[in-house]
């Protein structure tokens, strides 16, 4: 039994949930673009926004990267420049420092809103469950810390890479560097891979909409012809 | 030169007598939904004060506008990363209560209410929160004729360089109203500062407009408007703006607020400008020349070689025509009797102002206000110039001492004509004005009958494409759904949506809930 459900949230799951993330954005950016925004309720209550909002934000898109270049950075392409081991402590203490600012962020935005009246009464039901989740998530992300220390040879991330870069490529197996890891571990990806699940069905959409191409504009204007 | 022509808007303050009546048709027409209850696309404040939202006017405060760094223009709230840096938290954004906490009346009380020892009252409720509210703090005039005291009303920003004190007294008082809406701007820092590109102007006549499917709702918009005048949609995450009611303007009506203006004080027509010129103009570095720069950019619509420069660029021959007839080239350039809210704002903004007569005829007759001549002393009028002058020219006394000297040979040579049957032409040499320019502005100005006011051509949408007359464009959008939020047409019958629907029920029914 315990397998399959390795089998399944390891090897299948991911395949799922990247397919619902891409297909579900796609529609959802097509048919119902005017639900398409960041949602920013700081009009109704600025307070905690400056600190809470910059904390969260900054602190995520660091933990975002990190997972993202760390996951899938194959074990050849760092080696020239750095053990397993080094990497392994670059990424403790990247993911812890970032890790407690995006926490107090989210724990400042939570509190709001939850219990600001103005945002509570106006919140989606999504608003409030992305942000509990986002919260078990870095809760689980963090307690990872203690258990990777245990080994600072690197031998748990190689195999978290590896799994990753085995369902990135469709090869076959990944499931196998998992099996032996600690169940925080298991947990986070696990919910880590909801999180890409629920992405278009949420707020979390406005990320597609990281507006870069503004620095790329040439003109401040904007002139549409009929 | 790149001719683009525009439909601009005057409006007569010197007949403006402030009833709102723009405001709250406005209001029924376009922000009586849930989310904006606190927009007012259209607002009249009282004068002095210091308005909605509150010191909105103060840059100081709120960083709106542009800057001119060393002869470049630039957004005050930042530079495209300094702006960017913002959009997680913007520290220039007003909160709701900067407007006011929207509020309904639980009225149903009134009726319901059990016997008890004292009459039931209506008390306010939120309309963000559903709760009651201790009581309303502001509101989009929360100033009408000058309520409140005048400390907290002197803080208005107008009075730049004025010994405001004696204005505090009974006896030197004065007030005037300001309707103000989008100026629908030519250098508009709102479409500059808008990180998705969603708000643009458009070509054709000047609108601009925020495309609600491709805003994101980054909110930066709010802030770099010096007017104040785009608004956060709370519920739907996406910023409004006043339209210029275009479906109207599209097909040759004038706005809801200019067609049942009681005073008669809109007027509405064609400008054609020239677009290469903005950037040089707006970034003029003595703000007293903004003004004056301005009205560089605007070109004479009965000129022959302007004539066929916009035809080259595509300003149908309609639209040409009405520019020659537009009620608004006239005031503003050829009489210079009105003036731009605010052009230090440098954003070149397109509705213009002629700026009030104070009770005039009486004091001159009482003797308070002295003449030389035949044109008493406007300066001694009892709105003072300067105030005027920070609002309209930045600051610049003469132009609009100049207007006001030109309203007032107007009423002289035409009372004299008018009930002395004399004609008084020495009144008009004073102010460089002929009897039939007089006559032409008797016309537009005082009598201003609906088809003088409004020369607004429509819009040729069929002329758009690569033949005179595109059938593919006159006819793909025929028997198709009109104006729609969202997802066009299929906005689905369905409460329930898989991606997010509404909090909030629309409160502006006066349903509590």
């Amino acid at each position: 039994m315990n397998t399959f459900l390795e089998q399944f949230f390891f090897g299948y799951y991911p395949y799922i949930a990247m397919t619902i993330f891409i297909a579900g954005s796609a529609l959802r950016y097509d048919r119902d673009q005017y639900t398409w925004k960041a949602d920013s309720s700081q009009l109704l209550r600025k307070k905690g926004i400056l600190l809470g909002s910059n904390l969260f934000h900054l602190g995520i898109i660091v933990l975002f990267f990190g997972h993202f270049v760390g996951l899938l950075t194959p074990e050849w392409a760092y080696h020239p420049f750095m053990s397993a081991g080094t990497k392994q402590i670059i990424a403790i203490s990247a993911g812890g420092i970032f890790g407690t600012m995006c926490l107090i962020g989210l724990l400042i935005l939570l509190n709001r809103r939850l219990f600001d009246k103005r945002i509570s009464k106006t919140s989606k039901f999504g608003d409030t469950f992305i942000l509990l989740f986002l919260l078990v998530q870095l809760l689980l992300g963090l307690l990872t810390i203690p258990y990777s220390a245990q080994h600072l040879d690197g031998s748990s991330m190689i195999a978290l890479a590896n799994w990753a870069q085995h369902v990135a490529t469709f090869r076959t197996g990944a499931v196998d560097f998992i099996v032996a890891e600690a169940w925080v571990f298991k947990l986070h990806l696990v919910l880590g891979i909801t999180l890409f699940v629920i992405f278009p069905f949420t707020r979390l959409v406005h990320i597609w909409s990281v507006p870069v191409q503004y620095l790329t504009r040439t003109n401040y204007q904007i002139v549409r012809k009929r | 030169m790149k001719i683009r022509a525009q439909i601009g808007m005057v409006l007569n303050l010197d007949k403006c007598i402030g009833c709102h009546t723009c405001s709250v048709t406005c209001k029924n027409v376009w922000t009586s939904r849930q989310g904006v209850e606190y927009a007012w696309f259209n607002n009249v404040e009282t004068k002095p004060g210091i308005g909605y939202p509150v010191d909105w006017e103060n840059q100081k405060k709120w960083n709106g506008g542009w800057v001119s760094k060393n002869g470049k223009l630039q957004p005050k709230i930042g530079g495209k990363f300094r702006l960017l840096a913002k959009i997680f938290a913007n520290p220039d954004l007003p909160e709701i209560d900067d407007y006011y906490e929207p509020f309904t009346f639980n009225y149903a009380h009134l009726q319901n209410a059990p016997e008890m020892p004292t009459p039931p009252v209506a008390r306010p409720h939120s309309m963000i929160t559903g709760e009651i509210m201790d009581k309303p703090e502001w509101g989009p005039n929360w100033e009408e004729i000058l309520g409140g005291e005048f400390k907290k009303r002197a803080k208005d920003y107008n009075f730049k360089n004025i010994e405001k004190e004696i204005y505090g007294q009974f006896e030197n008082t004065f007030m005037m109203y300001l309707p103000r809406l989008c100026e629908h701007c030519l250098n508009p820092t709102c479409v500059a500062s808008c990180p998705s590109g969603a708000i643009y102007k458009r070509e054709e006549d000047g609108i601009v407009l925020i495309d609600q499917d491709k805003c994101r709702g980054w909110r930066m918009c709010v802030s770099a408007c010096p007017y104040k005048k785009i608004y956060y949609n709370w519920q739907s995450g996406k910023s409004e703006k006043c339209t210029f009611c275009y479906p109207r303007i599209e097909s040759g009506e004038p706005t809801v607020c200019s067609e049942t203006c009681v005073g008669r004080i809109r007027s509405l027509g064609v400008i054609l400008y020239d677009a290469d010129k903005i950037e040089e103009m707006a970034s003029m570095s003595d703000e007293k020349d903004l003004y004056e720069a301005q009205l560089k950019i605007f070109l004479d619509p009965n000129d022959e070689a302007i004539q066929a420069q916009a035809k080259k660029d595509g300003v149908p021959d309609s639209w040409i025509e009405a520019a020659k007839n537009s009620p608004v080239y006239k005031m503003a350039i050829d009489w210079k009797v009105a003036f731009p809210l605010h052009p230090e704002y440098r954003t070149l903004p397109m509705v213009w102002y002629i700026p009030p007569l104070s009770p005039i005829q009486n004091a001159v007759e009482k003797g308070v206000i002295s003449r030389q001549g035949p044109i008493p002393n406007v300066e001694e009028l009892r709105i003072p110039i300067r105030y005027l002058a920070n609002m309209l020219t930045a600051g610049d006394d003469k132009p609009v001492i100049f207007a006001l000297k030109r309203m007032i040979a107007m009423r002289n040579f035409m009372r004299a004509k008018r009930v002395d049957n004399i004609i008084l032409t020495e009144t008009l040499d004073e102010v460089g004005l002929t009897e039939n320019m007089v006559d032409d502005m008797y016309r537009i100005m005082a009598l201003a009958a609906h088809e003088d006011r409004f020369v607004v051509p429509t819009n040729h949408k069929e002329y758009a494409g690569d033949t005179p007359f595109d059938n593919e464009i006159a006819f793909e959008t025929r028997s198709s759904c009109g104006f729609s939020f969202g997802n066009g047409c299929s906005e689905g019958s369905t409460t329930a949506t898989l991606f997010g629907g509404k909090t909030r029920a629309n409160t502006m029914n006066g349903n509590i809930s």
